[in-house]
């Protein structure tokens, strides 16, 4: 599929955590019975008036310096007009031609390995809008039923440029966005619940030809859908141009049952939706002071703790970066870091990234539900590091810590007598023995056949229980073994 | 500039508002009076000058973000033509 190369923008719907609405004092909690917390404003009741959230914008400005973007001074409301039931008042409060945030990047990592590379994705902007209500369309005698709870549910809507060239870059800028949003803690990132949404917009081309038109992909509400509507849409439209069809512009939803894509509407160009400026509203203007104040209440971001760990724990970029995939990796991680030592942090990025991620998935478990803390985890690594159990004697360590066999890795080496004999006359015993034991795999290595060299480790292991140190055992084989 | 007849009815059409032949013609009338008064207002030189987008010098309020209304779903729902199990029923609309 060389000939063709895929375009895709991607626009996300970030519900805010806030706990009232945007434009009213009505609450945002999810799961209320229906109506009941739909207050005047959000029903569009006559005379009533909205008055912005504060907690919105200041989310809004978050997001705007963890991504490094213009933050405006001076933004405006605008109502985007269409009629739906779920919309009460016939428009929707949005922003257009002045959002609050324009521009910046997010840099991901794509791929796995040694084919993972690094990919910086531009964003055009991002602005406040407040969320429509639900529609439900069972039979109601031939009616619809309308819920109005999450009309005017604060939402950030963030737009990138169309940077990104496969499904593999969109789902990897999904995935980082997700973790931000609730890195900087903006959204609470709960998908099922539809706390953070993405659209896609998709075209093909031939490399170097101008933009193809493109279709959008509405609502996908996770990470695999994303990249099963992406892959089946490129695969369509390359069909349709293949075939001799053109491609019209149009919204589609992806079915997941069938994996495949089908037209809601042939999409109404932007002009039809006559945005004006609300006159409800005055413009919104953010102080410097108020967005410095934001500045100093940020964390640590993803990139910076992904530079720090580079250059202040010698990691790899792709360690790094899978390491700030989420907070809470990356807590945990700093966590272990903490009791093993920094000298430490390759191990202990290895533990956390292999190990405990295996074991988590495993169970199918959060690092947050791991039942072995960072704590014991740096407790255990500090005794691979100093000699006292090998590598493979930590494995079974690791499976009593999870299993609650005992409170820390030293109180279960001590008590299942796991420590490494590194005494190099009880190994050199050991060793005598074995090679004694072994006349046929010896003269097989004096007759040059090197595997009878990792058949005898093999024995002297056995017969030391695993506790022999590997190193020492090496050593000592091949000094025998020579003389 | 000036509406044509076909434009007319397709800003009606947008708005939801049914109007008749007759009506397109009057309403076609009143709008391009209105560009008209566009027309003469565009002939200011407004170099240099930033469009307003409120015909106030302000800028917006914000409130605190806290929870101040409470359910009055059965009083809301007593003026709605037609409900069931807390939601408002309106004829079906699906795409």
């Amino acid at each position: 599929m060389n000939q063709w190369e895929v375009v895709i923008g991607i626009e996300t719907h970030a519900q805010l955590a806030t706990v009232s609405k945007i434009f009213s004092g009505a609450s945002t909690a999810f799961g209320a019975e229906a109506n009941t917390q739909a207050c005047a404003v959000d029903l569009a009741l006559p005379g009533v008036l909205p008055v912005l959230n504060k907690k919105a914008v200041e989310c809004a400005i978050r997001f705007g310096l963890a991504i490094g973007a213009k933050v405006a001074e001076k933004s405006i409301f605008a109502r985007k007009n269409y009629f739906y039931p779920d919309l009460p008042k016939g428009y929707q409060i949005s922003q257009f031609e002045l959002p609050v945030v324009v521009g910046g990047a997010i840099t991901v990592q794509v791929g796995s390995g040694d084919k993972a590379y690094e990919k910086t994705i531009n964003l055009t902007r991002a602005h406040l809008e407040e969320d429509a209500g639900k529609s439900l369309h069972e039979d109601f005698h031939g009616k619809s039923g309308i819920d109005l709870n999450r009309a005017g549910t604060p939402l950030l809507e963030i737009v990138t440029e169309p940077d990104m060239r496969s499904s593999e870059e969109a789902v990897a800028y999904a995935r980082a966005l997700h973790a931000l949003v609730q890195w900087i803690g903006i959204c609470d990132g709960n998908m099922q619940e539809g706390s953070f949404r993405c659209d896609a917009n998709v075209s093909v081309r031939r490399p170097g030809q101008p933009f193809g038109t493109r279709r959008e992909i509405k609502n996908l509400n996770s990470f695999r859908f994303l990249k099963e509507a992406i892959d089946f849409e490129v695969q369509w439209q390359i069909n349709e141009i293949v075939e001799g069809r053109k491609i019209q512009q149009a919204t589609v939803l992806f079915d997941p049952d069938t994996g495949e894509t089908r037209t809601m509407r042939t999409k109404e160009d932007a002009h039809d939706y006559r945005y004006f400026p609300d006159p409800d509203l005055l413009p919104l203007v953010i102080g410097a002071d108020w967005i410095e104040r934001v500045r100093g209440e940020l964390p640590e971001l993803p990139a910076q703790k992904r530079e720090r760990f580079q250059s202040e724990l010698g990691l790899s970029a792709y360690d790094a970066s899978t390491l700030t995939a989420s907070q809470e990796i990356a807590d945990f991680f700093e966590s272990t870091v903490a009791v093993a030592g920094k000298a430490s942090a390759k191990p202990c990025a290895n533990w956390v990234m292999v190990d405990l991620a295996a074991r988590l998935n495993k169970d199918g478990k959060e690092v947050a539900q791991s039942p072995v803390s960072a704590q014991q985890l740096g407790g255990l690594i500090l005794r691979i590091v100093d000699n006292t159990i090998s590598n493979n004697i930590a494995k079974k360590v690791f499976e009593a810590l999870w299993n609650g066999e005992g409170a820390t890795a030293d109180e279960i080496i001590d008590k299942q007598g796991l420590k490494q004999i590194t005494d190099t006359g009880a190994i050199e015993a050991i060793v005598d023995e074995v090679l004694a034991a072994n006349a046929a795999n010896v003269a097989e290595f004096k007759a040059g056949k090197e595997k009878a060299f990792n058949a005898l480790v093999g024995q002297v292991m056995k017969s030391a229980k695993g506790k022999a140190n590997p190193q020492q055992v090496n050593e000592l084989l091949k000094k025998k073994l020579a003389g | 500039m000036s509406l044509t007849l076909d434009q007319v009815q397709r800003i009606a059409h947008l708005a939801r508002i049914e109007v008749s032949e007759a009506e397109a013609l009057t309403t076609q009338g009143h709008l391009n009076g209105i560009f008209q008064l566009i027309e003469q207002m565009q002939a200011v030189d407004t170099t240099g000058v930033e469009p307003m987008a409120h015909a106030q010098d302000l800028s917006q309020r914000l409130r605190d973000d806290a929870v101040s209304e409470t359910d009055r779903r059965a009083a809301y729902q007593a003026l709605a033509p037609e409900i069931e199990a807390g939601l408002f029923l309106v004829p079906k609309v699906i795409e």
